[in-house]
C-alpha cells in the first residue's frame, strides 16, 4: 500500500483539541465543578503493613462543616471473584480492598477512610481528628525477600496458583506462570556459547502530569453523574457499578480532558468514593490527589528480578532460550509478569524457549499498566544478555538481531503464529540509517536493542452523524490521549471523501455511545478507528440509498466517490452528482436524519517491533550519562498523522532514557516512599536529552482497512538495554541493575578501576 | 484556623520591629520560593509574614570600598544581569542563579537561600568561597557574621530572635583573582546538589597565591575546607596540589546516606567538583572565560 493512494491519511493537521489545549481552555480533571460541592479528601496509612482494629470517626463527623466521612464499612465487601469489569479482568474482593482498606493497611498511602467536607482546611482538619489503631506488622517491600517462606505475609488466603499439586500453605506467590516451546535442554546442549545473567529493575511511575481527579454528583433518585480524569470512562461505570452495586445505567460518566496516563488512569481510586461521598452528603463531592498522593498510592509499574540464559552456536543462531521473572504485583495480585515472559523472545525465531514467570505480592501500592506493562523488564534483561553474546561472538548488534528476526510464521514461545510483521524492517531501517552508519564520535560509545509489543483490539462502538449543512460529527468513546481525534479524523475524511475539516470528532460520555473499551493496549487508533471506518461506511450505505431516492433508482445504482453520490453506471441513467450537502439539505424529505453506527469486538491487532540505538559518553568520574544522539525506528502499520506517531515514540523513548537512568522508587526501612515528588523521582527534563529521532517503518497490518498498528507501547521497550549496551561498550562495565544512575554507576566504574589495578 | 497576618515592611527598622512583635513566629518573605512551598506542604505555620522586598536596601546591589553589598532579598535575576558583580564574581553569580528554576530566579533571593539554611544550598558554597560576610540588624543593633558560620545545622540559623538578614557583602577583590561554582545533579536542570563546591582563587602569574574553598550538601552545613585552600596556596594547580586538595575536600566530609547520594559517593564527588572549579576560577583569573552551566 502506497500513500499515495490516500488524500487525508498521512497528512499532517492540526488536531482538533489542539487549540484549546494550547490556550488553556481545555477542561482537564481538576477544572470541574459544580455548585455546592463539597471537598473530599482521603485519609491514608502511614504503615507499609498494619492490622486496622478500629477506626473511630465520630470526631470528624462532628467537626462543624464536615457533612460525611466514609471506611471500608461503607462499600459492600465483595466474594473472592474474577469478573470482566468492561473487559478487565479483576478481582473484586481485592480491587473494594484497595479503593478502602479493610482488614488490613498493606501500604503506606492506603486509603483508610475519606472525608467530605465544605472547605479544603474543615476536610484536612476532619482527616486528623480520624483515630485509626494500627496493630503495626512486618512489612516486606522486596521481591526476593516477599518469596522467602518465612516473609511477613500479607493475605492470608492466598494459595500460589499454577502450580501442581497447589500448595497448602499461603504465601505472597500469588501465581506461577510458564511458557514452553520445543525443548531448552536439548537446545543448551547443542550450544557453542551460552550467556546467562541476572537483572533487577526497580518501580517506576508513569509521572503523568496530571494527578488522579474526579467529581461526583449522586441525585437523591439512585442516578450518579460523574467527571474524571481517567483512559476509560466505561471502565469507571463498570468499576464503580460493581464496588457500589448500582446499574451501569444509573452511572453516568463524563471523561474529561486528559493529561498522561500511560496506562496509570485505567483504574479507580477516586471515583467510588467520591460517589459514596456525594451519597451521603447529598451535594456533589469533588477529589483531587496531590502529587505526593499518586507517588505513595497509585499504581507505579513493578520491578522485577530477571534471570536470563541464551544459547547459541558460532554463527551467532539462537538455539535455547530461557527467562525466569519475579515480579511486583504491588499489595495485590495481578502483575503483568504475562506479558513480561510473552514478550521476552516475541523478537526472535527460537526452537527451543522455556519461560517462567512468578506473580508476588509485597507492600507497596498495587501495580498499574504503564506503556506496555512488563515488557521492559524482560526486555532489559533478554536485549542486554544478546548484547554481551553479540560481544563474545564479535558480531555486529544488529547482524545478530537480523540472523533471528521473528517473521511472518514465526511461532511464539505463547503460542502465536505471527501473521505479516515489520522486525526484520525495523531492523534493517536501523542499519541503513544514517545514524547507524555515521562512526561514532569520540569519547561516545553506541548501543542498540530491539522491543516488542502485541497491541490490542477489543470492543469499541462508534457513530457518524450527518448536520443539515453536510459537516459530519464522529463520535466515539475513548479518551483522546495521544492524539487520537485527529487519528479518527483523518480516516473518517479519508473515507468519506470529505475534508479534514469538514469532520468534528468528539468523545461521548458513557450514555451517549455504546461501549468501548479504554484507551490502552495502543487500540484506539486500530480498533476504534475501525468501527469510525465501519460507522461512516454505514453512513455512507444511507447516503446511497438517499441519492437512489432522489434520483428513484435502485440503491445498487448508486456509488460513492470524493464524497460524492454518483451513478454507478451509465446504465443507471444521466445524474448530477450528489454532495454530501446537497444530501444532508434534502434529508427530511428522503428519510430524516442520516446516520451511521458501528460496534466490533475487533481482533487482528497488528504487533509492533522497535529498534532504538543510542550514542552516549560516561563522564567517568561521576557516573553521569550524557545522551549524544538517540534514534528510535518502529514497525508502525500505517502512520495515520505522522505527528503523533512520531510523538510516541519519542515519549516513549524519553520515559525509558528516565527508567534507565534515574528513575526509581526508593523506600526506607520502615517501607515508606522517600521520593514522592518530581524532585527527587527523577524523570528526565528537557535539557538532559537531545532531539529523539524517529524513523517510522511501515508494514501496514493486513487485519485493518488502512493497514493500522499501534504505536505507543513498543517505544518504551528498548530503551534500558539500548542504554545499557551503550554503557557496557563505553566503559566496558555491564550494568545488571536498574537504574544506571550517577552512584551506582560511579560505583561500578571504581571498583572496576581497583580490580584492575590489583591484577 | 489559624490566621496568618501578612505586613509591609517600609525600612529596616520597621521589618526588626515587626519581627519581634511575631514573638518567634515571624517569617520574612523575599521571593517565597521556599517560604510559600513550605507553607503549603504543612510544613512552615508563620503567624505573621513580613514583606521586605519594598525595602530599597534589601533588593539592591551597591558598590562598597573595592566590594559589593547585596541586598538581601535582590531576585537571582537582576543579579545574573549586574555587569560587573558578573564580572568580579562569576562563581558567585553563576551560583546564585542555579538556585531554582528560570522562572524561580525571577523571585529567589540569595538571602533567602541562605536563611533557608539547607546544606545543598546552591549559592552558600560559592560566597563562602568569596568570603562573604552577612549584615544582620535586629533589636540589639547591626552585627556581621562570615558566611561559613551563620548556619548551625539543616534548617537552622545563627539568627537570634527579632533579627533579619539585611545584605551580603562581597569584599575587595585584588587583581588576578577569580571564583567558580560547579555542583553536581543527576540531571541536567531541575534539580537540587548531590554536591556543591565553590572556589576562589588570586593567581600570581601561574601561582596560587590565595584560595578559599566552599563545600556543600556533605554535612548538615556547608563547609569552608580551610586544608583544601592550603593544598592548593603555593601551588600551580600541578596534578598533586589538586589531589591533596580533593583528598581534604573528601576528608572534611560528613555526609548522609539518602535519596540523593551514598556517603560513599558524596564523598568521592567533593573531590572531583573541587579540582573541576578550581580549573575554572584559574582560567577565569587568567581572563579565559567559561559560561556558567
Amino acid at each position: 500500500m502506497s500513500k499515495a493512494q490516500y488524500k487525508w491519511i498521512g497528512t499532517r493537521p492540526d488536531r482538533p483539541d489542539g487549540a484549546d489545549k494550547v490556550t488553556g481552555r481545555a477542561r482537564f480533571g481538576a477544572d470541574f465543578n459544580l455548585p455546592g460541592q463539597l471537598v473530599g479528601k482521603v485519609l491514608r496509612s502511614p504503615h507499609a503493613h498494619a492490622r486496622i482494629r478500629s477506626i473511630d470517626t465520630s470526631k470528624a463527623e462532628a467537626l462543624p462543616g464536615v457533612k460525611a466521612v466514609v471506611t471500608a464499612a461503607d462499600f459492600p465487601d465483595q466474594p473472592n471473584q474474577i469478573v470482566p469489569t468492561g473487559e478487565m479482568q479483576v478481582n473484586l474482593r481485592d480491587i473494594t480492598r484497595n479503593i478502602m482498606a479493610r482488614e488490613k493497611a498493606l501500604y503506606e498511602g492506603h486509603p483508610v477512610a475519606a472525608v467530605a467536607a465544605v472547605s479544603d482546611a474543615i476536610a484536612k482538619q476532619a482527616l486528623a481528628l480520624i483515630d485509626v489503631d494500627y496493630e503495626v506488622l512486618p512489612h516486606v517491600i522486596d521481591v526476593a525477600e516477599a518469596m522467602k517462606p518465612d516473609a511477613p505475609l500479607l493475605h492470608e488466603h492466598l494459595i500460589t496458583e499454577g502450580v501442581n499439586p497447589p500448595p497448602t500453605k499461603a504465601s505472597n506467590i500469588a501465581k506461577r506462570i510458564e511458557f514452553k516451546k520445543g525443548d531448552a535442554a536439548e537446545g543448551f546442549a547443542q550450544a557453542e556459547v551460552v550467556v546467562e545473567h541476572d537483572y533487577t529493575t526497580q518501580a517506576v511511575h508513569q509521572g503523568y502530569i496530571e494527578p488522579h481527579a474526579a467529581l461526583a454528583s449522586a441525585s437523591e433518585d439512585g442516578q450518579v453523574q460523574v467527571w474524571s480524569t481517567t483512559q476509560g470512562h466505561f471502565q469507571v461505570r463498570g468499576f464503580c457499578s460493581r464496588l457500589l452495586n448500582i446499574e451501569t445505567s444509573q452511572i453516568r460518566v463524563t471523561a474529561t480532558e486528559i493529561g498522561g496516563g500511560f496506562g496509570g488512569k485505567t483504574v479507580v481510586y477516586l471515583e467510588p468514593l467520591a460517589i459514596r461521598l456525594s451519597q451521603k452528603a447529598g451535594k456533589p463531592v469533588k477529589m483531587v490527589m496531590s502529587r505526593e498522593e499518586v507517588f505513595r498510592a497509585s499504581g507505579p509499574a513493578p520491578g522485577g528480578n530477571v534471570h536470563v540464559k541464551i544459547g547459541a552456536m558460532r554463527d551467532g543462531r539462537i538455539v535455547a532460550a530461557e527467562c525466569r521473572v519475579d515480579m511486583q504485583a504491588g499489595a495485590f495480585p495481578g502483575s503483568p509478569v504475562g506479558p513480561a515472559c510473552m514478550c521476552s523472545y516475541a523478537c526472535y525465531d527460537i526452537d527451543n524457549v522455556h519461560i517462567v514467570g512468578f506473580d508476588v505480592v509485597s507492600n507497596r501500592p498495587k501495580v498499574a499498566a504503564y506503556r506496555a506493562p512488563g515488557a521492559p523488564i524482560s526486555a532489559w534483561a533478554v536485549e542486554s544478555s544478546l548484547d554481551i553474546l553479540a560481544q563474545r561472538l564479535n558480531m555486529d548488534p544488529i547482524d545478530l538481531r537480523l540472523k533471528n528476526a521473528a517473521k511472518k510464521g514465526t511461532k511464539t514461545a505463547y503460542g502465536v503464529t505471527f501473521n505479516t510483521i515489520g522486525m526484520v524492517e525495523t531492523l534493517e531501517a536501523i542499519r541503513d540509517s544514517e545514524h547507524y552508519k555515521a562512526p561514532v564520535k569520540p569519547g561516545y560509545a553506541r548501543g542498540v536493542a530491539a522491543g516488542f509489543w502485541f497491541n490490542v483490539g477489543a470492543d469499541s462502538s462508534a457513530a457518524a452523524h450527518v448536520g443539515e449543512d453536510g459537516s459530519v460529527t464522529v463520535i466515539s468513546g475513548n479518551p483522546d490521549i495521544g492524539g487520537s481525534r485527529a487519528s479518527l479524523a483523518l480516516m473518517a475524511a479519508e473515507e468519506l471523501g470529505v475534508d479534514y475539516n469538514k469532520v468534528r470528532p468528539v468523545i461521548a460520555d458513557t450514555a451517549s455511545i455504546g461501549f468501548n473499551f479504554v484507551t490502552g493496549g495502543s487500540r484506539v487508533t486500530f480498533a476504534t478507528g475501525l468501527a469510525v471506518v465501519n460507522s461512516v461506511r454505514d453512513l455512507i450505505r444511507e447516503l446511497k440509498v438517499r441519492a437512489a431516492k432522489i434520483w428513484n433508482v435502485d440503491p445498487d445504482g448508486v456509488m460513492w466517490e470524493n464524497g460524492m453520490a454518483k451513478p454507478a453506471g451509465s446504465n443507471v441513467g444521466e445524474f448530477e452528482p450528489l454532495s454530501l450537502a446537497q444530501l444532508a439539505a434534502q434529508a427530511g424529505r428522503t428519510g430524516g436524519p442520516i446516520n451511521g453506527h458501528a460496534q466490533l469486538n475487533v481482533t487482528g491487532a497488528g504487533p509492533g517491533f522497535g529498534v532504538h540505538v543510542v550514542d552516549l559518553k560516561v563522564d567517568h568520574d561521576t557516573g553521569i550519562v550524557g545522551i549524544g544522539r538517540y534514534t528510535a525506528a518502529q514497525d508502525v502499520g500505517t502512520a495515520i498523522h505522522p505527528s503523533y506517531v512520531e510523538g510516541q515514540l519519542q515519549g516513549g523513548a524519553v520515559q525509558g532514557i528516565g527508567w534507565a537512568l534515574n528513575e526509581e522508587y526508593i523506600y526506607n526501612t520502615k517501607g515508606r516512599l522517600e521520593n514522592p515528588g518530581f524532585l527527587d523521582y527523577r524523570m528526565p527534563v528537557a535539557s538532559d536529552l537531545p532531539m529523539i529521532e524517529t524513523i517510522l517503518v511501515e508494514v501496514p497490518n493486513p487485519s485493518h482497512p488502512y493497514g493500522v498498528r499501534g504505536v505507543g507501547e513498543v517505544p518504551i521497550v528498548p530503551p534500558t538495554a539500548a542504554i545499557g549496551n551503550a554503557i557496557a561498550r563505553a566503559t566496558g562495565i555491564r550494568m545488571t541493575d536498574l537504574p544506571m544512575s550517577p552512584p551506582k554507576l560511579s560505583e561500578a566504574l571504581d571498583s572496576a578501576a581497583l580490580k584492575i589495578a590489583a591484577e | 484556623m489559624t490566621e496568618i497576618q501578612y505586613k509591609v515592611a517600609k525600612n529596616i527598622k520597621d521589618a526588626c520591629i515587626l519581627m519581634a512583635a511575631a514573638d518567634g513566629k515571624g517569617r520574612i518573605l523575599a521571593g517565597g520560593t521556599d517560604l510559600l512551598v513550605q507553607m503549603k506542604a504543612g510544613t512552615q505555620a508563620p503567624g505573621t509574614i513580613i514583606d521586605v522586598k519594598k525595602i530599597p536596601e534589601m533588593v539592591t546591589i551597591a558598590k562598597t570600598k573595592g566590594g559589593f553589598r547585596i541586598g538581601a532579598a535582590t531576585p537571582a535575576a537582576v543579579i545574573g544581569e549586574h555587569e560587573e558583580l558578573r564580572k568580579t564574581w562569576p562563581g558567585v553569580v553563576e551560583a546564585i542563579n542555579l538556585i531554582g528554576s528560570k522562572q524561580i530566579q525571577g523571585r529567589a533571593s540569595p538571602g533567602g537561600n541562605l536563611c533557608n539554611a539547607s546544606p545543598a544550598a546552591d549559592s552558600v558554597p560559592a560566597l563562602v568561597a568569596a568570603g562573604a560576610t552577612v549584615n544582620i540588624q535586629g533589636p540589639g543593633g547591626k552585627r556581621q557574621v562570615p558566611v561559613e558560620q551563620f548556619c548551625t545545622g539543616p534548617g537552622r540559623t545563627s539568627l537570634q530572635k527579632g533579627e533579619i538578614v539585611v545584605s551580603l557583602s562581597l569584599p575587595a577583590r585584588p587583581k588576578g583573582s577569580s571564583d567558580a561554582y560547579l555542583r553536581l545533579i543527576p540531571r541536567t536542570e531541575m534539580d537540587i546538589a548531590v554536591v556543591g563546591c565553590g572556589v576562589s582563587l588570586t593567581m600570581k602569574g601561574d601561582t596560587v597565591v590565595a584560595a578559599r574553598v566552599g563545600l556543600g550538601a556533605v554535612a548538615p552545613t556547608v563547609l569552608l575546607v580551610e586544608d583544601a585552600a592550603k593544598a592548593l596556596v603555593g601551588s600551580q594547580l600541578e596534578d598533586e596540589a589538586l589531589e591533596a586538595a580533593a583528598k581534604a575536600c573528601s576528608a572534611a566530609c560528613r555526609p548522609i546516606d539518602d535519596k540523593r547520594g551514598t556517603i560513599r559517593y558524596r564523598t568521592k564527588i567533593a573531590g572531583v567538583l573541587l579540582k573541576r572549579a578550581a580549573a575554572i576560577a584559574r582560567d577565569r583569573a587568567n581572563g579565559i572565560s567559561h559560561t556558567a552551566h
